[in-house]
């Protein structure tokens, strides 16, 4: 067969005769404009070389990381950063392709530069086997966008808020564009965010709902399913047994412990199904991930990296910027645009509605805040305008404030005041609440009295 | 959740072994016998082009373990190779393309066997065809040679081996299945959401009872028992009382109103959380499950079918049939008997189950003695047919290519029209002309613009006067055939999740052909 693809160098559209180089299929889109172009965007030697001087910063290094830095090389970007705190897994190798057997126990980032340094010659990577948190405003002032593949929320929402604190309405180059990437099983979502110009991720928060934790009182009194077992293994029968200093998620002793005692627990209430693959799966929060999921949502992100750092198309960005995208039932995709939240805690100004039942203790509020897709808080210090309803840090002040936690909200607030929020691992950010009671606050004494009256009917 | 569970032959305390620590993310989405599908399966990639698309669906075959692929492609690795494809290192120039890519996917994954071809120059593509070893799957990378495409096609046909076409340039890309025949789907797992079926409205003695038992004196019952009555034997006990009122069952959306400030009336709400959790569910549940079952239009596709002599002795059309029959003796599906997780006591919640399962089984027991009584039905496993059964309210048929397939033109007329409403209706511009252009490209990839604005009117008269068309031919001529690596792997990754699909018989795959626009970053499906 001879060779159907070539590109004719003979004749290059006004550009001139040019030999055969690596980038030649790149160059074919970067020195050329379509039609759907920007029409004021330019294509030379010019526009590529400020395109070289670019810097982009990815974080995370795993599934999504290893495509994107794959994709990125291959991309022509020449300057990349990757950081990620996390050592290779051998439940890794199903997916993250720049990892072999014998990297197992090493350094996610650092594995991963190197290979593609060494399979793309010519573009640099550099590693950092750290937590984002530890860098300052100014490492992340050095690029020019930021390509995010990560599978905890807590990162995301903490570099979403960096980056959003981080423009300078007076710096253009303050702004850097956030793509984010996401996935689970068969589904995913690909997203650009321009920080303080268009939605941020925390605007998007609630598109993101957690799964709903169990309560408390089923798991001890009245489990009904096998993860209601592994769950009171995990959270009640450890903390009472201790059969390890420490529980170790990875440790298959500890998974064994657990799975036995959580299968125990399921003989007494004659509930079936536990498995040390459901413990370990309950226990860990394990989500499925596929390579082919992983390929779909970082190409995506790098497709859009690619187009804001060229112009060589129009991007996502200030019209729709967000891409769903499902494969389980055929392949569906809904790109649209997801609109900035006036009373967004990150990017917005105003004070955000939260319906609370004045019924519930401050510690129930607080258990709530966890689960509520809007807000998502683990681990909330609370304030109002006048006092500390609770904080978790200091020691001083949290034993000063714990007493509150018994409380009921309708006791400690006013329906219709405004609260703060901090959670220490989402950084400087302080979310404004607006409660407002979804019922009508009981009075403790006459509750219990009702109840009494109803029992002796 | 609970159903993908470790093979049942490793006892349930063992930890897993190291296959499936390695493959234990995939494994929670198609359980040990998808995996084994994959295992056993035989992949054969005839790579063309700037042939990156079909390395990167190779790849995302190979990390989660295909038992062999095999790479056909007579080029030898050029420079432009190591701009586009990341497997193919420095050291492959001047090397044969299928040979260097093999050995770097191969890499990916030792449980994984690799080949190339052809290994001399005198091999031809007929030779490939003609070895002994039989492919699963081909996958072939457009653009192609005419005469090699026929010579696929014709092992496909002959072979009845499903044919992955994908064509990516530039920004844009589609690729295509071609089944051959019919294709059915048990395992298509649907959302855990849209499984719940309570028949509420059709309760059979045994969970009638037990439901009038559990609120028989509703009344009297302390805080405690009130406040965990399951809300399905809550809705039971309302929809008794309804149906003595009103003489039948809620159906109008208003009914169903009406029904549910009845329920809500029933709570207590003296209570210290102002309420109660188990009325909060079933006021939730009411509009979903309070109505009569109906069978999908899937399942009416499957029920509707005339199966072909040789079809019908296949398990799923033996199975179809005696589920057919139980349809038409009971006027419902086979009870699929979980029940969703609700506010109850442990021992209360345990006996629902219980009564769910054993009518379940009962069901699937008399589907499994019509499906004995029928030719070639002996030999087929009880765990078939109750897999069947849990399932049969999602059952799903793909038809091959042909048949009902709208013919080109007919589509591009549709197509047309609808952009011409989009603007009215605030749709999304159609993907077809996309199809069109690189349909055009299938044999020559660097056309210019205006020889794909010929072929195309070949096909379809009137298209290259429309804008649209003219631009988006523009587009890929401006690509020359090349690939950009971003639309490739993107590409490349749904393909290979839909090859995936379709050796596993898991998941409904797409029916068939699938366009990406990179430029606005969304994809249409259309039946060709
Ligand atoms: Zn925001």
């Amino acid at each position: 067969m001879s060779q159907l693809v070539m590109v004719e160098n003979i004749n290059l559209g006004g550009v001139g005769g040019r030999p055969k180089s690596r980038w030649t299929y790149l160059d074919n889109i970067r020195r050329s404009a379509g039609p759907f172009c920007d029409p004021d965007a330019e294509f030379g030697d010019e526009s590529i070389a400020m395109f070289d001087s670019f810097k982009v910063l990815v974080i995370g290094a795993g599934g999504l990381g290893c495509e994107i830095l794959k994709n990125l090389a291959l991309s022509g970007f020449k300057n990349i950063h990757v950081i990620d705190m996390d050592t290779i897994d051998v439940s890794n190798l199903n997916r993250q392709f720049l990892f072999r057997a014998s990297d197992v126990g090493k350094g996610k980032a650092e594995v991963a530069a190197k290979f593609v340094m060494n399979r793309v010659q010519g573009v640099k990577i550099t590693p950092h086997n750290c937590k984002i948190q530890d860098k300052d405003d100014d490492f992340y002032m050095q690029f020019t966008l930021i390509v995010c593949g990560l599978d905890s929320i807590e990162a995301r929402r903490w570099i979403n808020s960096t980056l959003v604190d981080l423009v300078d309405p007076e710096n253009p180059e303050s702004l850097k564009p956030l793509i984010d990437g996401g996935t689970e099983g068969f589904k995913g979502q690909s997203r650009v965010v321009l920080p303080t110009m268009t939605s941020c991720l925390e605007c998007q928060l609630d598109m993101h709902a957690p799964r709903a934790a169990v309560p408390l009182c089923t798991l001890a009194t009245i489990p009904r399913q096998p993860e209601h077992c592994i769950e009171w293994a995990h959270i009640i029968a450890w903390e009472k047994e201790h059969p390890f200093p420490k529980l170790d998620n990875d440790d298959p002793e500890h998974i064994k412990w657990l799975t036995e005692k959580a299968l125990a627990r399921a003989k007494e209430f004659n509930i079936s199904g536990v498995t040390y693959s459901l413990t370990q799966g309950v226990v860990k929060n394990i989500i499925p991930a596929i390579a082919s999921t992983n390929a779909v949502i970082a190409a995506s992100c790098c497709n859009e990296a690619f187009k804001i750092a060229t112009s060589t198309n129009p991007a996502l960005g200030m019209e729709e910027n967000y891409m769903m995208y499902s494969g389980n039932d055929s392949i569906y995709t809904y790109t649209f645009k997801h609109e900035k939240k006036d009373d967004c805690p990150v990017c917005g100004n105003v004070a955000r509605t939260l319906p609370v039942d004045p019924n519930l203790t401050l510690q129930e509020f607080i258990e709530t805040l966890a689960a509520r897709p809007e807000a998502q808080l683990k681990k909330p210090s609370i304030r109002t305008e006048e006092k500390s309803l609770y904080f978790q840090s200091p020691a001083s002040l949290e034993l000063k404030t714990r007493r509150n936690l018994k409380l009921k909200m309708g006791k400690l607030v006013e329906n219709g005041e405004e609260i703060g929020i901090t959670d220490p691992s989402l950084g400087q950010v302080s979310f404004r609440f607006k409660l407002k009671f979804s019922k009508v606050f009981v009075k403790v004494a006459m509750v219990e009295e009702k109840t009494k009256g109803e029992e002796a009917k | 959740m609970t159903e993908i569970i470790a093979d049942q032959t490793t006892p349930i305390l063992q930890g897993p072994t190291d296959k499936e620590k390695k493959y234990d993310r995939q494994l929670r989405l198609w359980a040990s016998n998808g995996q084994r599908a994959l295992e056993d399966s035989h992949v054969l990639l005839v790579n063309t082009g700037s042939g990156s698309v079909g390395i990167e669906t190779l790849k995302n075959l190979v990390l989660p373990g295909i038992g062999k692929f095999t790479i056909a492609d007579t080029n030898i690795v050029a420079e432009e190779d190591l701009g586009v494809n990341f497997f193919i290192d420095e050291e492959g120039l001047g090397k044969s393309r299928a040979e260097v890519c093999m050995k770097l996917l191969q890499e990916l994954n030792p449980d994984v066997k690799g080949d190339w071809f052809p290994k001399q120059k005198t091999d031809s593509m007929t030779n490939l065809f003609q070895s002994e070893e039989m492919f699963t799957l081909i996958i072939c990378a457009l653009p192609i040679e005419a005469e090699t495409l026929k010579l696929v096609k014709v092992y496909c046909h002959k072979f009845q081996v499903p044919l992955v076409s994908i064509h990516s340039a530039g920004f844009y890309s589609y690729f295509r299945i071609h089944l051959h025949g019919n294709f059915p789907i048990v395992d298509t797992h649907p959302d855990s959401t849209a499984t719940t079926d309570l028949r509420l409205l059709t309760p059979w003695p045994e969970l009638s009872g037990f439901a009038a038992s559990l609120t028989e004196s509703i009344e009297n019952l302390d805080a405690h028992q009130h406040g965990h009555i399951p809300y399905l034997v809550l809705l039971l006990h309302y929809l008794k009382e309804w149906k003595q009122c009103h003489g039948e069952y809620p159906s109008t959306y208003n009914d169903k109103k009406a029904f549910r400030d009845t329920v809500t009336a029933g709570a207590r709400t003296v209570t210290p959380e102002g309420g109660e959790e188990n009325f909060d569910e079933a006021v939730a549940a009411v509009l979903k499950t309070v109505s009569p079952t109906t069978l999908s239009s899937a399942v009416k596709e499957v029920f509707d079918y005339e199966p072909t002599e040789v079809e019908l002795k296949s398990d799923f059309w033996i199975i179809v049939d005696a589920v057919k029959k139980f349809y038409a003796k009971h006027g419902e599906l086979p009870l699929p008997g979980s029940v969703p997780d609700m506010k109850a006591q442990s021992s209360v919640y345990v006996e629902l189950q219980t009564i769910y399962k054993s009518k379940a089984k009962q069901d699937a027991t008399e589907i499994l003695e019509t499906v004995r009584g029928q030719e070639g039905g002996n030999n087929i496993d009880a765990a078939e047919v109750d897999t069947f059964c849990k399932n049969a309210a999602f059952i799903k048929l793909i038809h091959g290519a042909g048949g009902s397939s709208k013919c080109i033109r007919s589509i591009a007329e549709e197509q047309f029209q609808a952009d011409r409403d989009a603007e009215v209706m605030m749709t999304p511009l159609s993907l077809f002309p996309i199809y069109l252009a690189l349909a055009s490209t299938s044999y020559v990839a660097s056309a210019t613009s205006s020889e794909i604005l010929a072929t195309i009117e070949e096909t379809v008269p009137g298209a290259s006067s429309q804008e649209r068309v003219v631009q988006v031919v523009e587009e890929v001529a401006r690509a020359r055939g090349g690939e950009l690596h971003n639309i490739s792997a993107l590409t490349g990754g749904m393909a290979s999740q839909e090859i995936i699909k379709i050796i596993t018989k898991q998941y409904i795959p797409m029916d068939n052909t699938c366009v990406f626009d990179g430029i606005k970053s969304s994809t249409q499906i259309f039946r060709i």
